[in-house]
C-alpha cells in the first residue's frame, strides 16, 4: 500500500512522532494518554459535540418503546444462555455453515487469523482487498499483517478511510473519526486521497455531503475491482449458519455482493442460537448505536448463494482471549457486548479524553473491560491502567442494551490488577488509578463537587427513590444542578454512598480499609 | 491439536463452573407493536422519515407511477421477473458490476415492509433480482404491496427465509460519520424512491 505512514497533521497535534504511528503498541498508560488528550481543545470541542449530538438521538428513539427495558432483559439473557453452552452453538453453526456451501477456520489468536486471510487472498492471486469496518480485523491488527505480505487492505467505511488516509487511530467503536472535524477531514481527503487511488476534487469544501461524495467516488473504482472482500459480521445465526452485518453507507453490502471471495472474521462470542434471536438484537442495536429506528442497510447470508453474490465464503472463527474473559465468572458478561458503542457516548471520561487514551481499539467503558479480560492482567501497564479509567458513575450500565454491569466488572479487576502486583516495585495498579483520576478530571474540585452531590444524591434516594431500575437498582428521576441534562431522558442508577476519591482519601488508598495497595 | 480443538476445550473449560442442572431463567422477548389501523401510513411516514420520496399508486396505475419516478433519459435495469413493463429498461441477465455502474436506476418489488421502522426488506427472489442490481445504480425504485407490509420487526423475522439472502433496507445510503450528523448518500443508492401500491 503507497499510503504515507505518518499524518503531519498528527504529528503537528500531539508532538511526539512516536505515539502518533497507526498502531496502539507502545501507547503510553492511560493517565499519560489522557492528560495529553486533555490538552488537545479541538480533540475535546469535536468529541463533546458528536457524543453530546448522538446521546439525543438516541434517547429519543429509546423512549418510542415502552418495552425497551424488557428488550434489554430479552437481549441479556439471549446472549447469556448462548455463551453458556458455547461450544455447542459453535459446533452447529460450522456444521450449518459448512451445509450451506462456506469454509470455516479457526483461529486461536491474532496471528493465526491473519494468516487465514491471507492465505485466501494469495490463492486468489490478490494484491489488494476491500474491508468493511470491523472490530475484530482492527482488534487482530490484519492491515498490517497483510501489508507486509504486500497486500493492501483498503477500508471502506467513511470514517475507516478517514483514519486510514490521515494514517491515525480509531477513537470511536461506531465512529472511528470522531476526533476529526469536517474541516480537518476535507484537508486529509485533499492532500491524501491522490496517493491512494482517485483524488479528491480541486473544489472539495467541508460540507458533509461534498465530503462523503469525494468518497462515494474514490472507492468505487476500488468496489469494482475488487476480488477478495474482509468483513466482520455483527452476528453469527448457529441454528441456520446465517451472518449478519448492520450498517449504514453502502460499503459494506458492496463488499459482500460484488467480489469473488468473501472472508469474515467471526468472534466466537457473535453466536446467536436461532434465527428468531436475532428479533430483539435486530431491535436494540439501531436504537443504541447511531440513534436510529433502524440502520440504512442490514444484510444477512447463508453461506454461499449461487448465481448472487460471492462464489467463494469463508469464516474464520476466532477467539484471540474471548476464552480467557468466559473463565471470568464476573468478567464473562463483557461477551455480550454488540459493539454498539453507547456507553462511550454517555461516559464522562471518555468525552474528556477521547479514545485513543485507552490505547486499544476497543475504547471508553468497554475498552476498560474487555481488554483486561481479553489480555489478561499483569502483564502491561497500560492494560492494567484501564479499570481505573472510571469514575464508576454507572452511566454506562444505564444505557448497555444488553444490560452488561460495567462498574461491577471494573471494581473486579481492581481486585485483580492489585493483586497481580502485590510485592511489586512497580508503582501498583491503584497508584496509577490516582493519576489516571487526576489526569482524566481536568478540573478536579468541580468533580469532587459533583460526587459529593452526587453521593448525596444517592443517600436521599436510597430512602426515598421510589424509581426502581430492573434489577433493583433505586433510580434518580431528574438531578439538579449539572447533571439534570443527563437524567433528564434516562433514569440514573443511584450512586454510591461513597466516592471512590473519597474512599481513597478515608482509607488513605486502601491500605487501612482492609485491602492491602501499593503507595499512592 | 488443531485450532478447534483447542478452542473448544478452552471454552469447556471456562464453562466448567456452569452448573448445567440449573436451567437458565427463561426471559420472553417482548412483543413488538400490534398492526393497528394506521399500518401503511406508519409505514409511510416511517419511511419518509429518512428522507426517502414516498409515493402511493393503485395496481393500475403502478406503470405509470414507476415511469415517473425515473428521470428522462435514465439508464434502467430491471430484474428478470419485475412484472411492471418499464419501456428500454435493460434485463439483468448477469451484467457485470461496471455495467451495472453504466446504469443510472434500478426497479425492484420487495419481500415485506416493517411499519415500526419504516424498512423494506428484499430477499432476492425473481421479482428483486440479485443483490448487486439493487444496490450499484444511484436511484432505487422500489414497489412494495400494501399486503406486504408488517408491524414490527418481530413479524418481519418469523416471515424471512434466513437461507435466502437478505437486505434490509431503511431509507438511502447515509453515513453519521462526519460529526455524527446524517448525511444522505454515500456508496449506496444515493435516492430511495418508494412506490406503495394501495
Ligand atoms: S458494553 Fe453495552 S453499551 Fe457498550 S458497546 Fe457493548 S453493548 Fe454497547
Amino acid at each position: 500500500m503507497n499510503t504515507p505512514r505518518r499524518s503531519p497533521l498528527r504529528s503537528e497535534r500531539r508532538g511526539d512522532p512516536e505515539k502518533t504511528s497507526g498502531t496502539f503498541v507502545g501507547m503510553p498508560a492511560f493517565p499519560e494518554a489522557a492528560s495529553e488528550a486533555l490538552l488537545d481543545p479541538q480533540l475535546r470541542h469535536n468529541l463533546s459535540h458528536a457524543t453530546g449530538t448522538i446521546r439525543a438521538k438516541r434517547s429519543n428513539v429509546v423512549a418510542e418503546l415502552p418495552e425497551w427495558e424488557d428488550l434489554r432483559l430479552a437481549g441479556a439473557a439471549v446472549k447469556d444462555a448462548t455463551l453458556r453452552s458455547l461450544d455447542t452453538h459453535l459446533l452447529r453453526l460450522e456444521e450449518q455453515l459448512t451445509a450451506n456451501g462456506a469454509t470455516v477456520h479457526w483461529a486461536r489468536d491474532a496471528a493465526e487469523a491473519c494468516a487465514i486471510v491471507a492465505e485466501v487472498a494469495r490463492s486468489h492471486g490478490a494484491d489488494e482487498v476491500v474491508k468493511v469496518k470491523s472490530m475484530a480485523t482492527q482488534e487482530i491488527g490484519l492491515n498490517e499483517a497483510l501489508e507486509a505480505e504486500g497486500i493492501a487492505a483498503w477500508e471502506t467505511d467513511l470514517a475507516e478511510l478517514i483514519v486510514q488516509l490521515g494514517d491515525d487511530l480509531p477513537s470511536h467503536i461506531l465512529v472511528p473519526a470522531i476526533h476529526r472535524n469536517r474541516a480537518e477531514i476535507r484537508e486529509i481527503f485533499r492532500t491524501r486521497m491522490a496517493a491512494a487511488g482517485r483524488p479528491a476534487p480541486d473544489d472539495l469544501t467541508d460540507d458533509p455531503a461534498a465530503l462523503a461524495g469525494a468518497a462515494r467516488a474514490h472507492l468505487r473504482e476500488k468496489f469494482l475491482r475488487a476480488k477478495v472482500a474482509v468483513s466482520g459480521a455483527n452476528f453469527a445465526v448457529a441454528e441456520t449458519g446465517t451472518l449478519v452485518v448492520v450498517e449504514s453507507e453502502g460499503n459494506g453490502r458492496m463488499c459482500l455482493t460484488l467480489p469473488e471471495v468473501l472472508v469474515s472474521v467471526v468472534g466466537i462470542e457473535k453466536v446467536l442460537p436461532t434465527w428468531a434471536s436475532l428479533d430483539p438484537m435486530l431491535r436494540l442495536l439501531p436504537r443504541s448505536s447511531t440513534g436510529e429506528r433502524m440502520n440504512p442497510y442490514t444484510s444477512t447470508w447463508s453461506g454461499v448463494t449461487p448465481g448472487d453474490g460471492p462464489r467463494e465464503v469463508h469464516v474464520v472463527l476466532l477467539d484471540n482471549g474471548r476464552t480467557n474473559a468466559l473463565a471470568d465468572q464476573v468478567g464473562r458478561q463483557a461477551l455480550r457486548c454488540i459493539r454498539c458503542s453507547a456507553c462511550l457516548n454517555v461516559c464522562p471520561v471518555y468525552e474528556r479524553t477521547g479514545g485513543h487514551a485507552y490505547g486499544s481499539v476497543y475504547p471508553g467503558p468497554i475498552g476498560a473491560i474487555l481488554n483486561p479480560l481479553l489480555k489478561g492482567v499483569g502483564n502491561d501497564p497500560q492494560t492494567d491502567s484501564l479499570p481505573y479509567a472510571s469514575s464508576l458513575c454507572g452511566a454506562c450500565f444505564e444505557v448497555c442494551p444488553v444490560r452488561i454491569d460495567i462498574p461491577e466488572v471494573l471494581v473486579h479487576l481492581r481486585s485483580q490488577v492489585v493483586d497481580a502486583h502485590r510485592g511489586d516495585r512497580r508503582p501498583s495498579g491503584e497508584s496509577l488509578a490516582m493519576k489516571g483520576a487526576a489526569y482524566t478530571f481536568s478540573d478536579a474540585r468541580r468533580l469532587e463537587r459533583a460526587e459529593k452531590a452526587s453521593s448525596l444524591a444517592g443517600r436521599v434516594l436510597e430512602r426515598f427513590g421510589r424509581t426502581r431500575l430492573p434489577g433493583g437498582r433505586a433510580a434518580a428521576g431528574r438531578l439538579p444542578g449539572p447533571g439534570a441534562a443527563w437524567t433528564g431522558a434516562r433514569d440514573l442508577p443511584a450512586p454510591p454512598r461513597e466516592s471512590f476519591r473519597a474512599w481513597w482519601r478515608r482509607t488513605s488508598g486502601g491500605t487501612s480499609g482492609g485491602r492491602s495497595g501499593g503507595t499512592p | 491439536m488443531s485450532a478447534r480443538e483447542e478452542i473448544l476445550a478452552r471454552v469447556r473449560a471456562a464453562l466448567a463452573n456452569v452448573d448445567d442442572s440449573v436451567a437458565p431463567e427463561e426471559v420472553p422477548v417482548p412483543a413488538g407493536r400490534p398492526a393497528g389501523d394506521d399500518l401503511v401510513d406508519r409505514f409511510l411516514e416511517r419511511v419518509a422519515d429518512y428522507r426517502a420520496v414516498v409515493k402511493t399508486c393503485t395496481a393500475r396505475g403502478l406503470a405509470k407511477a414507476v415511469r415517473d419516478a425515473l428521470p428522462e433519459g435514465a439508464r434502467v435495469v430491471v430484474p428478470a421477473r419485475l412484472g411492471i413493463d418499464v419501456p428500454g429498461a435493460v434485463v439483468d441477465d448477469g451484467l457485470t458490476a461496471a455495467d451495472l455502474d453504466a446504469c443510472d436506476a434500478v426497479v425492484t418489488a420487495a419481500r415485506i415492509g416493517i411499519a415500526e421502522t419504516g424498512t423494506i426488506v428484499l430477499d432476492h427472489g425473481d421479482d428483486q433480482g440479485r443483490r448487486a442490481i439493487s444496490l450499484v445504480p444511484d436511484l432505487h425504485v422500489c414497489v412494495v404491496r400494501r399486503d406486504q407490509v408488517v408491524a414490527d420487526v418481530p413479524d418481519a423475522v418469523a416471515l424471512l427465509d434466513p437461507a435466502r439472502p437478505l437486505t434490509w433496507i431503511s431509507g438511502p445510503s447515509a453515513t453519521s460519520d462526519i460529526e455524527l450528523d446524517r448525511v444522505e448518500g454515500v456508496h449506496g443508492p444515493r435516492t430511495l424512491h418508494v412506490l406503495l401500491v394501495r
